[in-house]
């Protein structure tokens, strides 16, 4: 945030153009995507919306919840919480939003209300720090959200089988772990079609 | 300056008159908000006022109106339980999950999916 000289104007980023649903639109869903600090979330949300992403911000209210890395951000002081978040619409009827939000949020209003209702979450991980990623899936085992592991690709970063990344990360044999670049919107949505593939064969396991 | 310049500077809980609590407690981040047309808006906050005017336009998610309205969600819950009561507002719920089988829903996001690719 910055101060305009001599005036007492807080300025404030240009508001992203509004950008209305389609007249048809019936039907909303919504997926999170998560992982730990700088794991590619908002990157993830901007390679597929339609939208310019859009941000709200929460007061924080609750005690022990937690903001984001403010590493190189000293002057931050404020306690608010932040969610990212984007739009793809699906069909003349259907429109997907995803959202993005760090697993330390569990306690706040706001990762309750992106939790509930959601058809299910894309875990992001990193190699250099795959034991970050393990508070993040505890979250949504507690929650009950079915979730697939996409591993972004770093430049740089470690490369495992995919054997080794999952004993790493202490997946189930069932969950889906893939690899994908956050920035290649093909990349992010075979991710997702992973996860809703995923999503799509556990309701067939489900009684009738 | 344009008075949009000002918004972020509300403290939340005065918009609402103290209130943390919606009217009613059914709204979801995606539940698509539109506003009904031929209310007049006399008798409305500034805030209430902006809601209603941004979506007159057409619909827009509840996660959408509180980033355009730079509010809290918190916020725009209890703004919107409020415009929804007095017939400026209508919702649709996210998903009509009863009327739905959630397997349909899921094999429709994935087709959507892959006509991307």
């Amino acid at each position: 945030m910055v101060f305009a000289p001599g005036s007492e104007t807080l300025t404030l980023p240009e508001a992203p153009a509004v950008s209305y649903l389609g007249e048809g639109v019936q039907t909303a869903v919504k997926l999170l995507i998560t992982g730990h600090f700088a794991v590619g979330k908002t990157t993830f949300v901007g390679t597929l919306s339609e939208i310019e992403p859009l941000r709200t911000e929460e007061p924080m209210t609750e005690a022990g919840a937690l903001v984001d890395d403010l590493t190189g951000v000293p002057e931050k002081t404020t306690t608010t919480v932040a969610m990212d978040f984007g739009r793809l619409t699906l069909s003349q009827s259907l429109v997907l939003y995803l959202f993005g939000a760090p697993g330390q949020q569990r306690f706040t209003p706001l990762w309750r209300d992106m939790t509930l209702g959601a058809l299910g979450a894309l875990v992001l991980a990193d190699t250099r720090r795959l034991e970050h990623s393990f508070p993040v899936m505890d979250l949504l085992e507690e929650h009950g959200l079915p979730y697939a592991v996409a591993v972004n690709r770093f430049d740089g970063a470690p490369e495992f089988a995919e054997a080794e990344l999952r004993e790493a990360l202490d997946l189930l044999p069932s969950t889906p772990l893939m690899l994908c670049d956050a920035r290649d919107p093909a990349s992010a949505t075979r991710a997702l079609i992973s996860l809703v593939q995923y999503l799509l064969s556990r309701t067939d396991q489900e009684p009738a | 300056m344009s008075g949009r310049r000002d918004r972020g500077l509300v403290r939340p809980y005065v918009v609402t008159n103290g209130r943390s609590e919606p009217t009613r407690n059914t709204f979801d981040l995606v539940t698509l908000v539109t506003a009904a047309s031929g209310r007049p808006n006399t008798g409305l906050t500034p805030e209430q006022r902006r809601m209603v005017e941004l979506c007159a336009h057409g619909s827009l998610s509840l996660a959408e109106v509180a980033a355009h309205l730079r509010l809290p969600v918190s916020v725009v819950k209890v703004l919107l339980g409020d415009l929804v009561d007095s017939g400026h507002l209508l919702t649709r719920a996210a998903v009509p999950r009863a009327q739905l089988p959630e397997s349909q829903l899921l094999q429709e996001v994935l087709d959507g999916l892959r006509a991307r690719l």
